[in-house]
């Protein structure tokens, strides 16, 4: 039974997009990756619109004091078992940031991360390739 | 016994959600091919379905609990009576009784009903306005999906008996091979389209303005109980046309009848725009609600 569930969570991991503070590019470098032209629906991997319904929160940008309250209520929003995916160099450490005073550091220091995907901003592919290295996590 | 056996197993629960499911994939993977792209295997729906019954099944903490765990529970007995029924009665005319069609008319408004009843039981205001659009647009498809019923009562002399629609037709040949036959299947196939919620009618769940519309709040076993009934609808309605309109299920040709009109909906659905919500309505009751009142008249004078 729990190979069953396993099974099916590796077979449809549905995203669910938090822009939290990014610059944009990390964003549409995402939705590059939902294009026919990658073709994710291979994988079962389906964009959805509410938090509900996730199994992998893409997050993006850099985690400061306004936008923290927020990634933590949408994470706590989405049902578990869930996926934490970090996209982009933003959210994998402070970045150009460094010595902001509103930056609070890296998001595993809020909410449990799974995998973090470096570039500023990163290939469609290698965001592919972070949700693939996640889901075998599971 | 057996009709316990007919409503979980054979025509009723299990069967219409495996080819249900079946049918959400012919929709993705022809969606896909038009896209150009290679789309989802075969076991995708049932992957999503099982994933979502090992998920956590949230309740917000305003939302009427009996309400909203109700809702997706309601739109599942109702499709799954659907099921039954129709197919017993056109394997066994001799079962149907006086009245079954109207049965089902009602049994196949429960769905959508309960997707505006669980909407707005969960207090979101994403869903309260997908419920407001859903209830608006129940209204616009609900008539003329009727009087385009009424156009075979008439054409098979007045019976309200599916039975009796299925052996007139397996004598005097199918409904749809007559003037009004063919605009009153026009109009419900479109109707149907609504009903389905599909492009250009899926104004309820628009996912660039309402994230997910009615289904906001839902996750887990209620969302998995939502998708399944919808798969059923994909599988049902066109089973309910081809059943009132083109001859029934009594050949194996039925099979094909069915997979041509679930492309069709599928084509539609490809390649239409999102209609506004007044514009849709308008759609129903001043483009298609007077083209079914021209094939009542027709019905009249037996064309
Ligand atoms: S990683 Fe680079 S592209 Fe992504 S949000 Fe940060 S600055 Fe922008």
């Amino acid at each position: 039974m729990k190979d069953f569930r396993i099974w099916g969570l590796k077979k449809s991991p549905w995203v669910f997009h938090v822009a939290a503070a990014s610059c944009n590019n990390c964003d549409i470098e995402i939705l590059a990756a939902l294009t026919p032209r990658f073709d994710v629906e291979r994988f079962g991997i389906v964009l959805v619109g509410s938090p509900r319904h996730a199994d992998a929160l893409l997050v993006t940008g850099v985690i400061n004091r306004k936008t923290l309250p927020r990634v933590i209520q949408v994470y706590q929003q989405t049902p578990k078992p869930c996926l934490v995916i970090g996209v982009g160099t933003c959210s994998c450490s402070k970045h150009m940031f460094e010595d902001s005073y509103n930056v609070v550091g890296p998001y595993d220091k809020h909410i449990p991360v799974d995998v973090y995907i470096p570039g500023c901003p990163p290939k469609p592919e290698a965001i592919i390739l972070g949700v693939v290295k996640a889901l075998q996590k599971l | 016994m057996k009709v316990i056996f007919w409503i979980l197993v054979f025509p009723g629960f299990l069967f219409s959600s495996i080819i249900g499911m079946l049918l959400t994939w012919v929709d993705r993977k022809v969606t896909a091919r038009i896209h150009w792209r290679v789309g989802p295997p075969w076991f995708q729906p049932f992957a999503d379905f099982f994933k979502l019954l090992s998920k956590e099944t949230l309740i917000p903490v305003n939302a009427s609990r009996f309400l909203f765990l109700m809702a997706p529970i309601l739109s599942i007995i109702a499709i799954t009576a659907v099921g039954t029924m129709l197919f017993t009665m056109n394997f066994y005319p001799n079962m149907s009784f006086l009245g079954d069609l109207i049965v089902l008319i009602y049994l196949l408004t429960l769905p959508p009903l309960a997707t505006i009843l669980g909407a707005s039981a969960s207090k979101n205001p994403l869903a309260a306005v997908g419920a407001s659009r859903e209830m608006t647009l129940y209204f616009g498809y609900e008539l003329p999906f009727i009087t385009a019923i009424i156009i075979t009562i008439i054409k098979t002399g007045g019976t309200i008996r599916i039975g009796d629609i299925v052996t007139y037709q397996h004598i005097h040949g199918p409904i749809l091979y007559s003037v009004s036959g063919i605009i009153a299947t026009l109009v419900a196939l479109i109707c149907m389209q609504a009903k389905l919620g599909y492009v250009p009618f899926d104004i309820a769940e628009a996912e660039q303005e309402l994230m997910a519309g009615v289904y906001t709040e839902y996750s887990g076993f209620a969302l998995a109980l939502f998708k399944l009934s919808k798969a059923m609808m994909l599988f049902l309605l066109p089973c309910f046309l081809i059943t009132i309109f083109w001859g029934g299920f009594v050949t194996w040709w039925a099979i094909l009848k069915l997979l041509l009109l679930v492309v069709l909906i599928i084509l539609i659905k490809n390649t239409n725009p999102r209609l506004r919500v007044d514009q849709a309505l308008k759609f129903f009751w001043v483009g298609l609600m007077p083209l079914a009142v021209l094939g009542v008249i027709l019905a009249f004078f037996k064309l």
